[in-house]
C-alpha cells in the first residue's frame, strides 16, 4: 500500500484527536469524505464507473463476454475480477510492484461476491452447460489516497448497475445445433439487479476508537482494521481483519455495529445518486476526466 | 483518451534519466486485453516515448536524478502513441521541467491517393500504410518518425506534410491551454 512518512508528533496528534471524535480534516469518526461517483465514462465497455473519494481515484470497467459455464455451476454465469494498480498512483507500482496489492484486492472481491444472492448469476446463463455471460470486472487504481477497499466496492457496484448486456436469442436448428443471435439494438439489453450487492466498509482502529474512511495518514497510525461487507439491508456477508495489530472481541462487536449503520446509509446515498443519473438518461452532462 | 500524471524527480552521472512506462487499461480496447503492461507492444511504446522525451527535455540541468513519466491509456481508439506524447508534453510542462519545445505528435495514413491525418482505430486496422510523427513545432525538427507497411516514396512527402499540419494544429491547442491555465493560476495567486 502506498505509505506516508509521519513523525511521532503527527501520529500523536491524530491519535489524540480521534479519541475526542475529531479528525484532522474536521470529520467525525463515522463520516465519509466527499465522494464523487460517475457512471458510463468509458464508452467501449458494457458498464463503467469512476469514484473519487478524497484523493483516492478508482476506475472500474465491466466487459461482458460469452464463455462456458463452470463445471460445478452449469446454469449460472460468473464474474472475473482483475485489479491493476497503475504506476500513476505511486512509483512503487511501476512494473510488477503493484501486483501483490492487486491480487490481494482481487481475492477479497472474489470472496465477497462468492456469497449466494449478491448477484443474480442465473440471469447470466444463456444455454445451460454451454454458454453463459462472463462479466470481466476490471479495476484500475489511478490514485491512492487511503481507504481503497471502500472506494473499489462502491465503484464496482456502480459499474454493475451501469452494465448493459445485449439480449440473446437462441435458435435451434433441425440437427440440434444451436445458433446464438445477439440483438443489434443497443437499447435492447438486460440490466443487473444490484440491490443485494454488498459494499465494503473499512473500520480502522486508532487508539481506543475506530474510524471509518481513513486517509493515508490515519492508516499509518492504525495497527489493525476490520473490513466488513454490508448489503443495503444491513446484513453482513463477509468479514476480514487486516493489519499487524490485534483486536479484542468487544471492539470487534462495536466495529461491526458501526459498520452496519454506516453501510446502510452508504448504500442509501449511493442508490440515490445512481437513480438520479439514470433518470437524467441521455441529457446527463458527463464530466468525465476533464472536469 | 490516455491519462497522464505529473513526472517526479527521484536517482545517473551528468544528466537526468528519463524513465517511462506505457500501460493500457484492460478495458481500453474492443477485445479485453489481458496484460496491462510488460508485453512486447507496451515495451516498444515505452522505448519510443523515452526516446522522444530524451530529445526534448533539457536533461543536462538535472544530473544524477530521474524523471518518471507514466502514461495510462484509459480508452484506445487509434493514435495511442500520439495521444500519449501530447499528454506527456502537457504533464512535463505542468511539472515545471524545462523542455526545448512542445512535442506534438500525430499519426497519418494513406488511402486511395489521399493522405489522412490522425487515424482512428478502424482506419488503422484496415491495413494501409500508416506513420506516426512526433514534431517539435517551432524548429520543425522531428523527434520520432515511424512507419508501418509499404508506401511508395513519392507519397512519403504527402504523408509527412499531413502529419506536420496536424501536429501544428495540436501545438496551437496545447499552447492555448497552457497559457490559459497559467493566466488563471497567476490571477488566483495575485489577488
Amino acid at each position: 500500500m502506498a505509505s506516508v512518512v509521519l513523525s511521532e508528533a503527527e501520529k500523536l496528534y491524530i491519535v489524540h484527536g480521534v479519541q475526542e471524535d475529531l479528525r484532522v480534516d474536521g470529520r467525525g469518526c463515522e463520516d465519509y469524505r466527499c465522494a464523487e461517483v460517475e457512471t458510463d465514462v468509458v464508452s467501449n465497455t458494457s458498464g463503467s464507473a469512476r469514484v473519487k473519494l478524497g484523493h483516492t481515484d478508482i476506475l472500474v470497467g465491466v466487459k461482458a463476454e460469452m464463455g462456458t459455464p463452470k463445471l460445478e455451476k452449469p446454469d449460472e454465469g460468473f464474474l472475473e475480477f482483475f485489479v491493476d494498480c497503475s504506476a500513476n498512483a505511486t512509483p512503487e507500482f511501476e512494473g510488477r510492484g503493484g501486483e501483490e496489492l492487486g491480487t490481494e484486492i482481487a481475492n477479497t472481491l472474489y470472496r465477497i461476491f462468492s456469497s449466494e444472492g449478491s448477484v443474480d448469476l442465473k440471469s447470466l446463463c444463456i444455454n445451460p452447460r454451454e454458454h453463459c455471460w462472463v462479466l470481466y470486472v476490471d479495476v484500475l487504481l489511478l490514485e491512492c489516497g487511503g481507504n481503497l477497499f471502500d472506494a473499489i466496492s462502491i465503484a464496482v457496484k456502480a459499474a454493475l448497475f451501469n452494465t448493459r448486456i445485449p439480449k440473446v436469442r437462441v435458435l435451434e436448428d433441425e440437427e440440434g445445433s444451436k445458433e446464438i443471435e445477439l440483438s443489434d439494438d443497443p437499447y435492447d439489453c438486460i440490466r443487473l439487479n444490484v440491490d443485494d450487492v454488498p459494499c465494503i466498509v473499512t473500520l480502522s482502529k486508532i487508539g481506543y476508537r475506530h474510524v471509518v474512511d481513513a486517509t493515508l495518514q490515519e492508516e499509518a497510525c492504525s495497527l489493525a482494521s476490520l473490513l466488513i461487507s454490508v448489503t443495503s439491508k444491513g446484513a453482513l456477508t463477509c468479514m476480514k481483519k487486516v493489519g499487524k495489530g490485534s483486536l479484542d472481541p468487544e471492539s470487534i462487536f462495536e466495529m461491526m455495529e458501526t459498520g452496519k449503520r454506516v453501510g446502510k446509509s452508504l448504500h442509501a446515498s449511493l442508490q440515490k445518486i445512481l437513480d438520479e443519473e439514470e433518470s437524467l438518461g441521455t441529457t446527463r452532462q458527463k464530466v468525465g476526466f476533464l472536469g | 483518451p490516455p491519462q497522464m500524471r505529473g513526472p517526479r524527480s527521484k536517482a545517473l552521472p551528468d544528466r537526468a534519466l528519463v524513465n517511462c512506462q506505457y500501460s493500457m487499461a484492460t478495458f481500453s480496447t474492443g477485445e479485453r486485453k489481458r496484460r496491462p503492461h510488460g508485453d512486447r507492444k507496451s515495451s516498444e511504446m515505452t522505448l519510443h516515448l523515452k526516446q522522444t522525451f530524451e530529445a526534448a527535455i533539457l536533461t543536462e540541468l538535472y544530473p544524477r536524478s530521474q524523471i518518471d513519466i507514466y502514461v495510462q491509456i484509459l480508452q484506445a481508439d487509434g493514435g495511442n502513441y500520439c495521444a500519449c506524447v501530447n499528454a506527456a508534453t502537457l504533464a512535463v510542462i505542468d511539472a515545471g521541467i524545462p523542455m526545448r519545445d512542445y512535442v506534438c505528435a500525430s499519426s497519418a495514413g494513406f488511402v486511395e491517393d489521399t493522405a489522412l491525418a490522425d487515424l482512428s482505430y478502424v482506419e488503422e486496422a484496415s491495413g494501409g500504410p500508416q506513420a506516426a510523427l512526433a514534431l517539435l513545432p517551432t524548429s520543425g525538427q522531428i523527434a520520432l518518425l515511424q512507419m508501418d507497411s509499404r508506401l511508395h516514396e513519392d507519397h512519403l512527402e504527402a504523408i509527412i506534410e499531413a502529419a506536420s499540419g496536424a501536429c501544428r494544429a495540436v501545438h496551437a491547442v496545447l499552447d492555448r491551454v497552457v497559457r490559459d491555465h497559467v493566466q488563471e493560476v497567476t490571477a488566483l495567486l495575485g489577488d
